[in-house]
């Protein structure tokens, strides 16, 4: 195993909310900065480094400036990270990377979101809009469906397989309090009588949009006089191939097969020495994908090692799928989950001996993919 | 239901891709062609994107095209179009090799199933839709 190369010190996370009144992605920011840096037992002013997510509320430019000066931090390295869900795995190994290269100590990762009960539409203006939108194909469902569909055409999987995805997260939910399905279960029957909102995709195999955060704070491995135990980042790999589903390489493979296969090789590890599996799963079919990307299971038999696995160590806190999708911080909510778990600590779903946790983050239509692989310190 | 009584929203036309939707309105369906490398280009750029190349030329492409994927939408991201749900999208593969995203005129998709181009107004805008075709 290689030597850590950052180590992720403090971690915070709001509960979700299906919609916000007049709360602010700023306020929201500094809420769920407070918890990470305060975890991490350190004054705000220990902080160096400032990781952003883009187009933060009416903040369309200068984000890392607003965002610092509402803080009151002066950053000595400052940046967006824009790659949707896999943003927050993105800035992990970024982080690193800047303290690797001398630019800061500590770096602040954070996305939040507030939501307005009916939020205003996209107001893109790019291929997208203008050679997808028009043929009736707007929002991610009719994508991930599409992407779906391929799957079951070309391999035979069915409808149940996916639905086992979605029953396990609702599942696992029931150990997490803060999860928006908390209370709620659903079974594989439930989750294929939900409405088909774009064909094969039911509503349950579909993430519920609610406000939130997450944020982690990064330091180099070797800090010294930390309040919680270390959980150190092994290996890091990202892929970028598409914006638009039309264009992609591949309908049932994507950019998180190689960056998976660089983070396990950074970190010296093989796929079946995983414990905590923190896949990013905007939809069942996300995770159908990944567990085949990442060598799990054969192309295509997805299926058959869900019915094997022990899928308390999927998503122990109810994934997306479960817990909510709180916009860009809900792919920083699979690594606050992993570096929980490595920490040994977890409340209600604690998995035993967990010593190395797999993340992946994915954004767009299996388009930009980071993947990270996290070990508990010593 | 009519496609045409739909109020949804039209391309947003840039200088470089007008003359896709101008052609298409004539019924005509033309792709860039790149004269170096010769790969075909969908959708419409300012240089290739395998070679980078300048010389995009706009040619006559078939209209044939295979289905890759589709998707039977119910809930419409759009509310514009509610009236027309459910209806067909997917993902096709154009003869000469790019893949695009389009509206798909049948009731039954398959994977690979053989398509032509079906220039059909869609509220204001003549758009490329794909319909079934004879092998």
């Amino acid at each position: 195993m290689r030597q850590p190369y950052g180590a992720i010190i403090g971690i915070g996370e709001l509960k979700p909310v299906r919609s916000t009144t007049g709360a602010t992605t700023l306020g929201m920011i500094a809420e769920v900065a407070r918890l990470a840096v305060a975890d991490a037992g350190l004054e705000p002013g220990a902080i160096d480094g400032l990781l952003v997510g883009p187009q933060v509320g009416e903040t369309p430019q200068h984000v890392p400036a607003t965002v610092a000066e509402y803080l009151g931090l002066r950053p000595a390295m400052a940046n967006v990270v824009d790659l949707g869900g896999a943003s927050g795995a993105g800035m992990v190994w970024r982080a690193a990377a800047a303290i690797a290269a001398g630019m800061c100590e500590t770096v602040l990762c954070v996305l939040a979101n507030c939501r307005e009960a009916e939020p205003p539409r996209s107001p893109n203006r790019n291929p997208i809009r203008e050679f997808d939108v028009p043929f009736g194909a707007s929002g991610a469902n009719a994508t991930y469906a599409m992407i779906k569909q391929r799957h079951m055409a070309e391999f035979g999987s069915a409808d149940a397989d996916f639905a086992l995805i979605a029953a396990a997260a609702r599942a696992n939910a029931q150990r997490n309090p803060d999860a928006m399905f908390y209370g709620k279960p659903a079974s594989v029957a439930d989750v294929l009588a939900s409405p088909l909102i774009a064909s094969p995709l039911h509503l349950f195999e579909i993430v519920m949009p609610v406000a939130g955060g997450a944020a982690v704070v990064v330091s180099s491995a070797a800090a010294k006089g930390r309040q919680q135990p270390a959980v150190h980042l092994l290996g890091a790999g990202e892929k970028v191939t598409h914006r638009a589903l039309s264009q992609a390489p591949s309908l049932t493979s994507g950019p998180l097969q190689p960056a998976i296969a660089r983070a396990l090789a950074q970190a010296g590890a093989e796929i079946g020495e995983i414990d905590i599996l923190s896949l990013y799963d905007c939809y069942s079919i996300m995770v159908a994908t990944t567990l085949e990307d990442a060598g799990l299971a054969a192309p295509g038999r997805f299926g058959d090692w869900l019915r094997e696995a022990d899928l308390n160590r999927l998503n122990p806190h109810g994934g997306q799928l479960g817990f909510g999708q709180p916009d860009l911080a809900g792919g920083m909510t699979h690594i606050v989950e992993a570096v929980r778990q490595l920490r040994g600590n977890t409340p209600m779903r604690q998995i035993a001996n967990a010593r190395l946790a797999l993340v992946t983050g994915n954004g767009a239509t299996m388009s930009e993919a980071t993947a990270l692989v996290l070990g508990a310190a010593a | 239901m009519n496609l045409s009584e739909l109020k949804v929203p039209g391309p947003t036309r840039t200088a470089l891709t007008a003359p896709f939707w101008t052609a298409a309105a004539e019924g005509r369906f033309i792709v860039q062609h790149c004269a170096d490398c010769a790969s075909w280009v969908f959708y419409p750029r300012q240089i290739c994107p395998h070679c980078w190349s300048q010389r995009l030329e706009w040619r006559e492409a078939s209209g044939r095209a295979r289905l890759e994927s589709w998707s039977v939408i119910h809930r419409p991201g759009h509310p514009g179009w509610e009236p027309a749900a459910p209806y067909a999208i997917g993902i096709v593969r154009l003869a000469e090799g790019p893949s695009m995203l389009s509206h798909i005129l049948t009731a039954d998709p398959q994977l690979h199933l053989p398509l032509q181009v079906r220039f059909t107004q869609v509220g204001a805008e003549i758009l490329p839709c794909f319909e079934p075709a004879d092998e």
